[in-house]
């Protein structure tokens, strides 16, 4: 492989924002079959490296050149002419359009000068059934699963005859079983010699798909490894910048006992909560001082849950107790007011707002308690916002930056500081760190333990059980809309325990 | 499955049709003279100048914005044609100077609103009173036209049977197969369905938005003119106040139509069932005689509050289903019963 000359090799790639040097001086090497993952933590410029080489972003300096020919990469669709296409880690498909149209939309098959829409369906069958799905291409986008939106984003790749084939967090929104479905197809890629390059925060399916690792720090070159000679710590390390060892005592202090959370008062309580098609009748008991985790597969009622006590959805029937009162939750701002805060997993859509800034972001929560006419003063708001951004060790560490221009943990930490400004007496946090990389979900989870010391209570839900196991007290395992057990964290379990659970009688 | 398909997707045209076929039924039960076929054909000869205005608009509407300006291109284009016949010019050249009003205007528009990434909203609010303006600069009186092929125009009658129809008609629905065909057949009908629905992705996946979305106000803008043209046969004169407030009127037959105001769904012929409709509720009340022709400002405002009510319906629908595809089927067809 080392022989063979690179299919792309870029040097010296260097990109300025205003105020910020997003990539000096980076080079990046590709041979055509095979897998290299782009690794870093958030922010490291990974993302703007994939937009530079696919023309989104012109470049300040370095060359890029394909099959040993410099190239200036225009714009997105040049790149795709030049053979380099992209699957963005959201989905950037448009949902209102046929699965057909999405594969072909840019270079529809024409015929006397109409599109041929019988030869697109065909052709589109064909592609798909490369990567083993069976579908209806003339539905609409919107009616199947993000996964099988991410495989129909591939095929629109594949379509052109792609060179290279860039996944941008793929995996982010898949389960165990779709993304086993996708490696499949990436390794039949990679055969086919097409020359990938995969990014995503999960390391074990780094390890498991990748022969090498180019890894980026704060928009810097550090390296480039076979991934079979890279021990992952020795990874997360070169991620992160920091020692091994530093990393290992600051995991250390996540295990927690929960002996003491039973002798603490019940800050909520629920009894037979229900709500049809959502949750089934649910008993739960949160301490002040504990972290309470939710496990569960994606859409076995984990959210949907977490959602009935913030009073986003309203239950049909149980009965719902904060601090030993019966409270009916019928909307968010009644739950806010009650002390609980709720941050959504869906952090787009549901969370940030991107065009106003850190500070005026930060303060929303807090504003929206103290209702529109009680306005918080501009020095007060700008007192409160440096010293979570402080605290949060958010990057940039200017309140007075747009929300968009943040990486996807910097916008978590935001979220969270939220609604640690309002100081609720319940945190629940649903997903928080996902597709944010190893040091910020450290930095999270060091937050929450520091929350649970100071008698806070927080319902943790996550996908990742290793983390699960090591922040909370007690877990619940949830499946298909059930709380099947609830688990006492004695620090003998373990995550494999949990997926036993989790598989339950399926198996 | 396809068939399932199909029918959500057409839905609000259906209940626009079917709404159309109510009354229109309505009025043939009430009216005696309204059974006469020529009240059928008539709702087109009144209306082909919406028509053609609303096909532009439905373009524009698809792509995710909207255009202010196309009551005010009728009126400067029937001010253009006007005075240029007034100077003694061969209706040859007019027209052609003619039509070239509204695309201009349109391409600017588009222009402003791509390049300067403004809200088409302000951008043609503008576009509205600068042509509005520019056509009373031309004159503040009513224009008349004496020319021989404008007479024509206005007055041939095409035979169907017994009865008739005018050469606008005519336009409009050559307007209207032809938009079909851009929208369904061809890249640039395909890239506003996709821009509309998603901005982002379309510019990800390499679709020239930019240049898509400048031709989409310069078509909305040649049609604008046509209806200008065929409003100024229909008229025999140029005046600055012609089709005052009709830009509204036209988006109003779009949303009944079923076209989405956020993007990315609908169909032509839903805006011509749209424009229809509109007619019919004017014809209704004119047949009533007792009514004041107000009452067709308010039929209409309640009918556009019912299918902006429907179209949240839908897509509020179509959001619970897509939460309910991991789960199982029968959950899944629980909640579309619902």
């Amino acid at each position: 492989m080392i022989e063979k000359a690179p299919i792309l090799a870029m040097d010296g790639i260097t990109k300025v924002f205003p105020g910020v040097k997003a990539l000096s001086n980076v080079s990046f090497q590709l041979f055509s079959g095979e897998i290299h993952a782009l690794m870093g933590e958030n922010g490291a410029g990974k993302s703007t490296l994939i937009k530079v080489l696919t023309g989104v972003y012109p470049l300040d300096k370095g060359t890029v050149k394909l099959e040993d020919v410099p190239i200036v990469v225009q714009s997105p669709l040049h790149a795709q002419e030049l053979g380099i296409s992209t699957v963005y880690q959201e989905v950037n498909l448009c949902p209102n359009l046929s699965v057909v149209e999405n594969i072909f939309i840019g270079r529809e098959i024409m015929k006397n000068g109409r599109i041929d829409w019988k030869k697109m369906n065909d052709r589109a069958e064909e592609l798909l059934s490369r990567l083993k799905l069976d579908i209806d291409v003339t539905k609409e986008l919107s009616s199947y699963s993000v996964a099988i939106q991410q495989m129909i984003a591939i095929a629109r790749s594949l379509n052109v005859s792609s060179k290279v084939l860039i996944l941008d967090e793929p995996t982010s929104s898949l389960d165990v079983n779709e993304v086993n479905q996708l490696f499949e197809v990436i390794n039949n890629l990679k055969k086919a010699g097409i020359a990938i390059i995969f990014i995503s925060h999960f390391l074990d399916q780094i390890y498991e798909i990748s022969d090498r690792i180019t890894i980026l720090r704060n928009g810097e070159y550090i390296g480039e490894h076979k991934t079979k000679d890279l021990p992952r710590l020795k990874l997360v390390s070169l991620m992160i910048g920091k020692e091994l060892e530093e990393f290992d005592a600051q995991s250390e202090n996540k295990d927690t006992g929960s002996e003491h959370g039973d002798k603490k008062e019940v800050f909520l309580e629920t009894e037979e909560l229900t709500k049809k098609g959502s949750i089934e009748p649910f008993d739960l008991k949160l301490h002040a001082g504990e972290i309470y985790g939710l496990a569960g597969l994606l859409g076995s009622g984990r959210t949907e849950l977490a959602r009935l006590l913030f009073g986003a959805d309203k239950a049909d029937s149980g009965t719902l107790k904060i601090k030993g009162k019966t409270t009916n939750l019928n909307s968010p701002k009644q739950a806010i007011l009650n002390g609980v805060a709720f941050c959504s997993e869906n952090r787009k859509a549901e969370g940030i707002i991107p065009d106003i800034s850190i500070r005026e972001n930060m303060i929303l929560a807090i504003q929206g308690i103290k209702g529109w006419f009680n306005y918080i003063p501009i020095r007060k708001q700008i007192e409160i916002a440096d010293k979570y951004v402080s605290l949060l060790n958010i990057n940039p560490p200017n309140p007075e930056q747009l929300m968009k221009n943040l990486s996807g943990g910097n916008q978590q930490k935001v979220l969270l500081a939220r609604w640690l400004i309002t100081n609720p007496d319940l945190l629940i946090l649903d997903e928080p760190t996902r597709g944010i990389d190893v040091g910020a979900k450290a930095e999270i989870q060091k937050l929450m333990l520091s929350l649970k010391d100071n008698g806070k209570s927080i319902l943790f839900v996550s996908s990742e059980l290793e983390e699960v196991v090591r922040c909370c007290g007690k877990i619940a395992v949830l499946r298909d809309h059930k709380k099947v057990s609830e688990i006492t964290n004695d620090g003998k379990i373990d995550h494999q325990y949990i997926m036993q659970e989790i598989a339950g009688g399926n198996l | 499955m396809n068939r399932f398909k199909l029918n959500d997707r057409m839905i609000p045209v259906m209940i626009t049709l079917m709404l159309f076929a109510f009354m229109y039924s309505f009025g043939m039960f009430r009216y005696s003279n309204f059974t006469s076929p020529q009240v059928f054909f008539n709702l087109f000869i009144d209306n082909s100048f919406l028509i053609i205005v609303a096909v532009g608009m439905t373009f524009v509407i698809l792509s995710g914005g909207i255009d202010l300006s196309v009551g005010s291109v009728i009126a400067l284009t029937s001010m253009v044609a006007a005075s240029l016949l007034l100077a003694g010019l061969s209706p040859i050249i007019v027209i052609p100077i003619a039509l070239l009003v509204g695309p201009v205007l349109g391409f600017l528009m588009g222009c402003c609103i791509h390049f300067f990434n403004l809200q088409p909203f302000i951008v043609t609010l503008a576009g509205m009173f600068f042509a509005r303006g520019l056509s009373f600069l031309i004159s503040v009186e009513t224009v008349s036209i004496n020319d021989d092929f404008f007479r024509f125009m206005a007055s041939t009658r095409i035979p169907i049977g017994n009865y008739f129809i005018s050469t606008s008609v005519i336009i409009a629905i050559i307007v209207v197969c032809v938009a079909i065909f851009v929208a369904h057949y061809t890249k640039f009908g395909r890239n506003v369905y996709a821009i509309g629905g998603s901005e982002q992705s379309a510019l990800l996946m390499g679709l020239p938005v930019g240049q898509t979305k400048i031709l989409v106000y310069t078509v909305s803008g040649f049609c604008a003119s046509l209806a200008g043209l065929v409003f100024t046969f229909y008229m025999l004169s140029g005046y600055g106040l012609h089709a005052n407030g009709l830009e509204l009127e036209a988006i109003a037959a779009v949303v009944i139509g079923g076209t989405l105001l956020t993007g990315g769904v609908g169909y032509m012929v839903g805006s011509v069932i749209g424009v229809l409709m509109l007619g019919t509720i004017q014809s209704l009340i004119a047949y009533e005689g007792s009514l004041s022709a107000w009452w067709t400002k308010i039929a209409i405002g309640l009918l556009l509050l019912l299918f902006i009510g429907l179209q949240r319906v839908i897509v509020h629908r179509n959001d619970k289903k897509k939460n309910t595809i991991s789960l199982k089927d029968t959950e899944g067809s629980d909640q579309i019963a619902r």
